[in-house]
Order: C-alpha cells, then sequence, then structure tokens
C-alpha cells in the first residue's frame, strides 16, 4: 500500500505550489502516471481520500494521464510497446530492454485559487 | 498548444532556442493554471542521492536487502555479520512493521543496528535512513546493511541511497516470482538464491528462475546460497568484498 505514501507525497507538492503562489487552496489537479509506474489505481482512489482531507487538495478534482510504456532493445535498438516488463523485443526476442516510458509519476499541473 | 506562449502543454516551451521545463503559469477562467511537471517521488530522490552522496565520500557500502517475508534475510544477515564483523566493519539497519526482534538477534552478533518500526508502512523510504545513519554513525569503508521490510511491491519505488540492491529469493517460495514481482527484480543488481539446501525437497528449478529473473531485470549475479549450512556464502562475501574495495573514501 504505497499508494499512500504516493499521495501523501502529492499533497506535499501541492501544499508548497499553492504557499508559493500565494493561493489558498487546488480546484483541480492533474497527474500523469505511467502504466509500469507500479501505482495500483484502485489503492491511490482509496488512499486519496484520506491523504487529502484537510489539505489544499480537499476539494480538489483529479485527473490521470496514463501514459503507455514504451522500451528500447538494447542489442537492435528497435522501440517497441510493452505491457509487462518481462516483455521481449519483438525484432529479435532480446530480453534486455530499457523502458523508455511507462515509468513516468509526476505532478503535471494544477489549477490553484 | 497553448495559446499564451505556444507550449505544447507538457511544460516544454521554448525561451531564446533552448526548450526546458519549468514552473509555468497559465490564467484559467476559474483560478491559476500551474504547470509543475514535477515528479512524485523527487523529494524521497533527492534525499537519497544526498545519502548516497554521503556514502560515497566515507567509502561506506550500502546494501538495501529486500525480499519476501520469511525468504532468510535476518538468518543470511546474522552468518554474514559472523563471519565478516569485526574485519570488515559493518553496520545495520533493520526494517520491520513492528517489533525489535531482528535488531535483537543482530545485536547478539555485536554489530551496531538500528530498528526502523515503520507501523502502518510497508517500505523504508530515504528520508527513515538518512535519521537512523545519524544514530547509527556507522565508520568509514564500512558495510551498511540496511534489511527492508519484507515485501516484494512497495520498496521497489523508493531509493535509499543504496550502493546496490540485493534480492533474496529463497526456493521455498515459486521459482515464478521474478515474472509476478518484475519491478523488485527490475531495480535490483544482484540476487541471492536461498534456503538452497532445501532444493532436492521442492519443486523449485533454478535455471527457470534465473530465466524469469533475466527477462525483468538487468542482474547478472546470481548466487545460490544456504544460510544454515554455509554453502555458497564464499561467493557472496567475495561479491561484498569487491563492492566494499572499489568504494573508496575520501581523505
Amino acid at each position: 500500500m504505497h499508494e499512500l505514501s504516493i499521495a501523501m507525497s502529492i499533497v506535499d507538492i501541492a501544499r508548497e505550489a499553492v504557499e508559493k503562489a500565494g493561493a489558498r487552496e487546488v480546484s483541480h489537479i492533474e497527474l500523469e502516471i505511467g502504466q509500469l509506474a507500479g501505482i495500483e489505481l484502485r489503492a491511490l482512489d482509496f488512499a486519496w481520500s484520506e491523504a487529502v482531507r484537510n489539505s489544499v487538495l480537499a476539494h480538489a478534482t483529479k485527473a490521470i494521464h496514463h501514459i503507455p510504456g514504451e522500451a528500447r532493445c538494447m542489442e537492435c535498438e528497435t522501440v517497441f510497446s510493452i505491457q509487462a516488463l518481462h516483455q521481449l523485443c519483438p525484432a529479435c526476442s532480446g530480453p534486455f530492454t530499457e523502458v523508455i516510458h511507462g515509468k513516468e509519476l509526476r505532478v503535471h499541473a494544477l489549477t490553484v485559487h | 498548444m497553448c495559446i499564451t506562449c505556444g507550449c505544447n502543454g507538457d511544460g516544454h516551451h521554448l525561451h531564446g532556442q533552448e526548450p526546458h521545463t519549468h514552473h509555468h503559469e497559465h490564467t484559467a477562467r476559474d483560478g491559476r493554471v500551474i504547470t509543475l511537471e514535477q515528479d512524485i517521488l523527487q523529494k524521497n530522490q533527492l534525499l537519497a542521492e544526498r545519502n548516497r552522496g554521503f556514502f560515497e565520500a566515507r567509502g561506506i557500502t550500502a546494501l538495501n536487502l529486500v525480499s519476501s517475508p520469511g525468504s532468510g534475510k535476518t538468518t543470511l544477515l546474522e552468518r554474514t555479520l559472523a563471519d565478516l564483523h569485526p574485519d570488515t566493519p559493518c553496520f545495520v539497519i533493520e526494517g520491520d512493521q513492528q517489533t525489535s526482534c531482528d535488531a535483537d538477534r543482530i545485536r547478539a552478533t555485536g554489530v551496531p543496528v538500528v530498528q526502523i518500526n515503520t507501523g502502518k508502512g510497508c517500505h523504508l523510504d530515504a528520508e527513515m535512513v538518512n535519521a537512523s545513519v545519524k544514530h547509527l554513525k556507522p565508520t568509514q569503508d564500512a558495510l551498511l546493511f540496511i534489511e527492508n521490510v519484507g515485501n516484494l511491491v512497495c520498496p521497489a519505488m523508493f531509493d535509499l541511497g543504496e550502493s546496490a540492491r540485493v534480492i533474496i529469493i529463497s526456493v521455498t517460495e515459486g521459482d515464478d516470482k521474478p515474472l509476478k514481482y518484475p519491478d523488485m527484480f527490475h531495480s535490483a543488481d544482484i540476487c541471492l538464491i536461498n534456503k538452497i539446501d532445501l532444493l532436492p525437497y521442492v519443486n523449485f528449478h533454478v535455471d527457470k528462475m534465473i530465466e524469469y529473473a533475466r527477462q525483468v531485470s538487468h542482474i547478472d549475479t546470481f548466487i545460490q546460497v544456504s544460510a544454515t549450512t554455509g554453502q555458497g556464502m564464499d561467493e557472496w562475501y567475495s561479491w561484498l568484498k569487491e563492492k566494499a574495495g572499489a568504494a573508496v573514501s575520501l581523505e
């Protein structure tokens, strides 16, 4: 249940951004979560309501942009889409791949008031 | 595209010739939009790098030991400490949800240890390690073992500032663990296959497990060990000493 730590880190980031902007609270937050980031979205939703209570995110809506997984084969440099880390290169069947997208875990933007 | 400044909406836009990302504000109808593009784990990452810098400067080799509960991490550690300490100075940070059972076992070997109880938490983070190191005061050129909470999911995401991540799997588990918990294997540098003395009695195929691990990780060192009989432990110690030898403190 590391999603609770993740939700609490998001609250910290939002609080700092609100303070910096001289605002009061956040009405909307946009997150970018890669398919291979190791985040269970249902667990994040579950943790969210507890983590944001009495925080600048208490009344914020949240939108999540999903970033599909993409990898580059370290043998033949083919770039291909991946849904799981154990996928082999479709061109040369090599197991050595470098994940180039899908590990993202970012706060993209906030709307503050 | 953003009509205010022409950025492509993902935080990248042009000032002069160089594209770069930074705080970026647009006025929305209700409220201000602040584009952050901030990594959610950034705080942990920064602190982890501070820990890493401290370890490097002191020539300390920090090892993050991760596994499922019951893989024999603590027993493996006890044996390692008994065989290496004090010739190679060792220090231990023990992470568990509750109790100081493991720290008590380590303390009995005479090695300085700090216990972290994460309470409801399922993993150690860089801040906990940072605070523990201040208590523990590991000496120059020491080996610092950080025994993470037994969990193959959550600790994967949290860099502690370690020099290497050691994953321990035991033959009493399924040999398909790497495929089931790919994130943890993906982030590991070396894999110890523990309880190898029990191999004749269980349905665990070492070759298959290694093949699966290679599919999801870049691990190139697999060592078969038994913390109970001592089998394979010398190979593990050689790896540790080589690692420690590469870490030279700044005088």
